[in-house]
């Protein structure tokens, strides 16, 4: 049996927020398939005992003297957006029509 | 007499003796490019103008009798992962088209202020995910010593712009090998740095625990002139490790190995590996022995487990890092014509800015991260990283430093592995326990595979902030080869002759 079905591929496509064709779809949960299935051996040494590391060096919370520094003008930062509007970036509706 | 064909150091020396100019200097790259670069395609930008400015700049202030940094004048290649004021960067993504960051990286900023002349963008796979740079949105990039194959991936556009004389420095970034496969595949010499080495600030995260930035260039001592350059605690980088900075221009030119311990990862080198791969990387290691080094075989059992947990973990932190690209603040957007919400425009310009290596591996990660797989396979794979971790620690006591071939083939057919994601990712089977274990790795020539004439490349890898230490074995083995080749190994790269 399959470790994943086109639905969950579906699902997982709708969570990441990419819409997908239909042939895309299909082929991606072949390959999704074939993936899990190579990269699920990471269970067999992965014991109870073994701690997890989720970075190479100690990460710990790095802070500054909080004090202003110059910064990216309103302008600059809004140079790259899709589109704007009174120094704002303008986004499409988020809500529903009222 | 400089040409491009010298050494980044022999053109550094030309320069502070005013035998050349930079502007002189740059113009002969700008030339090469010009001359060969729609053949191998290394380039997605050039920036003509602004390298000449950046090249008068640094000749204006010589003539002065300012102080110099020792790259000062030197042309360089920058890979299109990095953030450069005012220049388009791409990540080789359609998701960034047409975008120029309002700042630059941190990496940028030292090169400026080095006098480094950067000569323009070169092209990777999107977002860095990949072994061959066939992924790019924007066409493939060619290997030098052979076009109808891959310069390697990710850092293809920039290990080929080296190989093809276009540059005699580049930028890279290596996430899983990206820089070391290409430097193995093209003849060159590519350093990924201890992780926190070098600052990740403007480099476009893909896997923020495992990205790191790093030299390529033609010889070791290139790289380790450039990896001084761009190295440093960085107060915008909270993983930048506050320390000095390893003294890696002095290890390289150290040349001697006497009294070193070099350990081989036995599971690095067995099936899967090719036959003049393998052959050229044991007269490395006789060359070696013969510099006086001991050699000494290591056990890294987890190894093999490494590249199943690197595929779960660099894609789930790859499916939280690309979330960035919702079309909202920078790159494109697409179908947003006033009837579309948000979150519809979002899921369209995903659809079409994202290629499909991108696409698999934000599903894999959103998978592996999802609750109910999360423990199974993310969590699993973090207790493999620990492993593998185990594992370095234990070689470490045994050898100084560690070797293997880098890659297990040589360049493969651009197309080759167009419809087997498997069989590409094991191109990276020697080169991933080092990012998962943020330690130091190098890859130089070792010769050419026996089978196809093409080059081989020789891996060492350090422990961490001991980047000095692969500098110093590299360098020795380097000279011992260059002794017995006579000349550079690209110096038998067939000459591009360019359209």
């Amino acid at each position: 049996m399959a470790a994943i079905s086109r639905d969950d591929v579906a699902h997982l496509a709708k969570l990441a927020r990419i819409d997908m064709s239909d042939v895309e779809l299909d082929h991606l949960a072949k390959e999704m398939d074939v993936i899990l299935g190579a990269v699920a051996r990471v269970q067999e040494v992965a014991g109870v005992d073994v701690p997890a590391t989720s970075h190479p060096i100690p990460v710990n919370n790095v802070f500054r003297v909080d004090v202003v520094k110059p910064s990216l003008t309103s302008q600059e930062a809004l140079s790259g957006a899709p589109a704007q509007s009174e120094d704002r970036f303008k986004v499409p509706q988020i809500l529903g029509e009222e | 007499m400089t040409t491009i064909k010298s050494t980044a150091a022999q053109m550094a020396d030309a320069l502070a003796a005013g035998s050349i100019t930079s502007v002189e200097l740059t113009q002969q790259h700008l030339d090469q490019i010009e001359r060969v670069d729609s053949a191998v395609h290394a380039f997605l930008y050039v920036d003509k103008e602004g390298a000449l400015e950046q090249a008068n700049a640094v000749d204006v202030k010589r003539k002065q009798g300012d102080l110099l940094s020792p790259l000062a004048g030197v042309p360089l290649a920058l890979k299109d992962v990095m953030a450069q004021k005012g220049i388009p960067t791409t990540c080789g993504s359609k998701m960034l088209e047409g975008w120029r960051p309002p700042y630059d990286a941190t990496v940028v900023t030292k090169l400026k202020n080095a006098g480094v002349v950067i000569l323009g963008k070169t092209n990777m796979d999107e977002f860095a995910m990949g072994s061959s740079t066939e992924n790019s949105a924007y066409g493939p990039t060619h290997n030098p010593w052979d076009l109808t194959r891959i310069p390697g991936g990710s850092g293809g556009g920039s290990a080929a712009a080296i190989a093809a004389f276009e540059a005699p420095l580049a930028i890279g970034t290596d996430t899983g090998g990206s820089i070391r496969q290409p430097a193995a595949v093209t003849g060159t010499v590519g350093v990924k740095p201890t992780y926190g080495g070098v600052s990740r600030y403007g480099l476009i995260a893909f896997s923020s625990s495992l990205d790191q930035a790093g030299p390529c260039a033609r010889t070791v001592l290139d790289a380790a002139l450039l990896h001084e350059v761009i190295a440093g605690h960085d107060q915008r980088d909270s993983t930048s490790i506050n320390a000095p900075v390893p003294q890696v221009v002095k290890a390289a030119k150290k040349l001697d190995v006497k009294g070193l311990k070099i350990g081989v990862v036995k599971e690095l080198g067995g099936e899967g590996f090719q036959a003049g791969v393998l052959n050229r990387f044991h007269e490395s290691l006789d060359a070696l022995v013969e510099a006086g080094a001991e050699i000494v075989e290591v056990s890294c059992p987890t190894f093999d487990y490494a590249l199943a947990a690197y595929y779960l973990i660099a894609p789930s932190e790859c499916s939280s890092n690309l979330a960035r690209f919702d079309s909202m603040r920078y790159g494109i957007r697409i179908g947003d014509d006033g009837s579309r919400s948000a979150e519809e425009v979002m899921n369209l310009t995903r659809h079409e800015g994202f290629g499909p290596e991108v696409k698999r591996r934000i599903i894999l990660g959103t998978y592996a991260l999802s609750s109910g797989y999360y423990d199974a396979y993310y969590g699993s794979a973090q207790k493999v990283r620990t492993l593998l971790m185990r594992d370095f620690s234990a070689a470490f006591q045994l050898a100084d430093v560690l070797v293997s071939p880098t890659a297990p083939t040589t360049a493969f057919k651009i197309g080759q592995n167009d419809n087997d994601p498997l069989a590409m990712y094991l191109n990276d089977i020697a080169t991933i326990p080092v990012n998962m274990a943020g330690i130091g790795g190098m890859s130089l020539p070792s010769g050419l595979a026996d089978e196809d004439g093409l080059p081989a490349g020789f891996q060492i890898m350090s422990p961490a902030m001991k980047d000095d230490l692969m500098y110093q074995v590299g360098g020795t083995l380097e000279a011992a080869l260059l002794s017995r080749w006579g000349a550079p190994l690209l110096s038998q790269a067939p000459v591009l002759a360019g359209k």
